[in-house]
């Protein structure tokens, strides 16, 4: 496959960005600062993200959708505000996840943004499911800008009138130079921010625009070290088609009703999670000194038993030191139990933690 | 003190009397972005030229860290494993990684010099 490129690939070349290769594009890992200056900034200020590799769908509908599609995503379809935005899946028949994704009721039907790696396997998912019966697009000809960071709503507002009054989790329309752009207050690092959806055209416009406020650049790098922090899930790595969201510790993510009543792809695994099946979950875990323990990385019990393992791990540079998460069989997963990471041969003393390993500073 | 050398798996040597240092270089630092994690060799461990004497994480990976001498390691900087990011300030000066009593002075020959090096970094970046 051909990699592809985001309508500003030249603009990041031109501010310095270092590339790498994901999920078959050509993505800024870094800039010239580099991933902990990147991240720290992202925290104390603004930092803007491209990430117009991930899906942009839009399926129109208005009950009937809502209805077909609560047979794949889990959560209440039909009760979901105008202009509300939800964290959720697509699960499979064995209770596991094809992607996470978040779903935005809009007056046409809904939003989704998927993660680029599944986009295209997600929408044939979609469209199988839906029969045909309505018109589903997965947009080729929009960017997504993530704006992230405290001072996001400010600089925002200078430009985009209005943005400031959004809620956590809610989008609208607006306006930037007479064109329409969807806005949602939402992100995935933690932080109070924006994903601005805007026409490949015109998106490079509005990035300068950014940067001329002094928003900086923020690569791949940094959106990992900040969801890392922020206890939030990297698909492929932290979740996957083998892992229950009741597993993932994301019973949260599906609607009270849902949990109760089922009626999508999975629930039986789901269900029977859910009363008393549950054999792992995933936690934070906190090395002792600054091992880093990577995806992989086998962990053990006091007693020398496998007890699970890593599935992402890093240096967090807001919490100053090695954070990761991963699987743990129920019975270890209470906070702070004592526990050993292989990392090269050697065991590292580690604790189960709580996530978020950052507390968040969302706009409610 | 010798002249600096340099190996192609991005280490820097120098020589004083019969013991050499050894550290990462500068591209290689830069390669790596921020440095988190260094593992090294404990002291009276003997090493072997090409062989894996430590490990550098920065936030983007782990990389092996290799000996360009033999011989028996007889100091470590402890300083890079409490302060990692020391690695990035001054990869090719006060962030040395450890000191080799070299076994076989003929291996010096094989190191070369900064032209060389810098010319060979720039053909291999990746």
């Amino acid at each position: 496959m051909q990699i592809q490129k985001t309508a500003l690939y030249e603009y990041h070349k031109s501010l310095g960005a270092k590339f790498v290769p994901f999920a078959g594009y050509e993505m800024p890992v870094q800039y010239t600062s580099g991933i902990v200056d990147e991240h720290k900034l992202t925290r104390s200020s603004a930092g803007m993200f491209d990430v117009s590799h991930m899906g942009q769908l839009s399926i129109e509908g208005n009950k009937e959708l809502a209805i077909e599609l609560e047979k794949i995503i889990p959560i209440d379809l039909k009760k979901i505000k105008l202009n509300q935005s939800k964290y959720s899946f697509l699960t499979n028949a064995k209770g596991g996840i094809y992607d996470d994704l978040i779903i935005t009721k809009v007056e046409k039907g809904f939003n989704i943004i998927l993660n680029a790696a599944c986009k295209n396997s997600d929408f044939k998912i979609i469209s199988h499911s839906l029969k045909k019966k309505f018109k589903i697009i997965l947009h080729n000809n929009l960017s997504l800008i993530a704006l992230q960071g405290p001072k996001s709503s400010e600089i925002l507002e200078k430009i985009i009138n209005g943005v400031s009054s959004l809620k956590f989790m809610n989008g609208n329309k607006f306006s930037y130079n007479g064109k329409d752009v969807y806005i949602t207050r939402s992100g995935y690092t933690g932080e109070d921010g924006f994903e601005i959806s805007i026409a490949n055209k015109f998106v490079e416009d509005l990035a300068k625009k950014l940067v001329s406020e002094d928003v900086k650049p923020i690569g791949l790098g940094a959106r990992d070290t900040l969801r890392l922090e922020a206890g939030l899930c990297l698909y492929g790595h932290d979740i996957n088609e083998s892992t229950s969201p009741i597993e993932a510790n994301l019973k949260w993510a599906i609607s009270k009703r849902r949990r109760e009543e089922g009626g999508f792809v999975g629930y039986g695994k789901i269900k029977s999670d859910l009363n008393g099946s549950l054999s792992r979950l995933r936690v934070g875990v906190k090395p002792e000194g600054k091992i880093i323990a990577r995806e992989g990385v086998k962990i053990f019990s006091k007693d020398g038993e496998e007890i699970g393992s890593i599935t992402s791990g890093t240096f967090g540079p807001s919490v100053n030191g090695s954070i990761a998460m991963g699987y743990i069989k129920l019975n270890f997963s209470k906070p702070e139990t004592v526990v050993f990471l292989e990392v090269r041969g050697k065991k590292y003393e580690a604790k189960t933690s709580e996530l978020p390993f950052y507390k968040k500073n969302y706009a409610r | 003190m010798s002249e600096k050398k340099y190996s192609k798996q991005h280490e820097w040597v120098t020589v004083e009397g019969d013991i050499a240092t050894i550290g990462i270089t500068a591209h290689a630092a830069e390669m790596l972005g921020d440095v988190v994690f260094v593992d090294l060799p404990d002291k009276g461990k003997n090493v072997e030229k090409e062989g894996v004497a430590g490990v550098v994480e920065s936030t983007k990976a782990a990389s092996d860290v290799y000996t360009p001498i033999t011989g028996e390691i007889t100091d470590i900087n402890q300083s890079i494993v409490d302060d990692p990011g020391a690695v990035n300030k001054d990869p090719e000066g006060t962030a040395w990684f450890f000191k080799i009593k070299i076994k076989n002075k003929s291996e010096l020959d094989q190191l070369i010099n900064k032209a060389d090096y810098d010319k060979f970094a720039k053909e291999n970046q990746s």
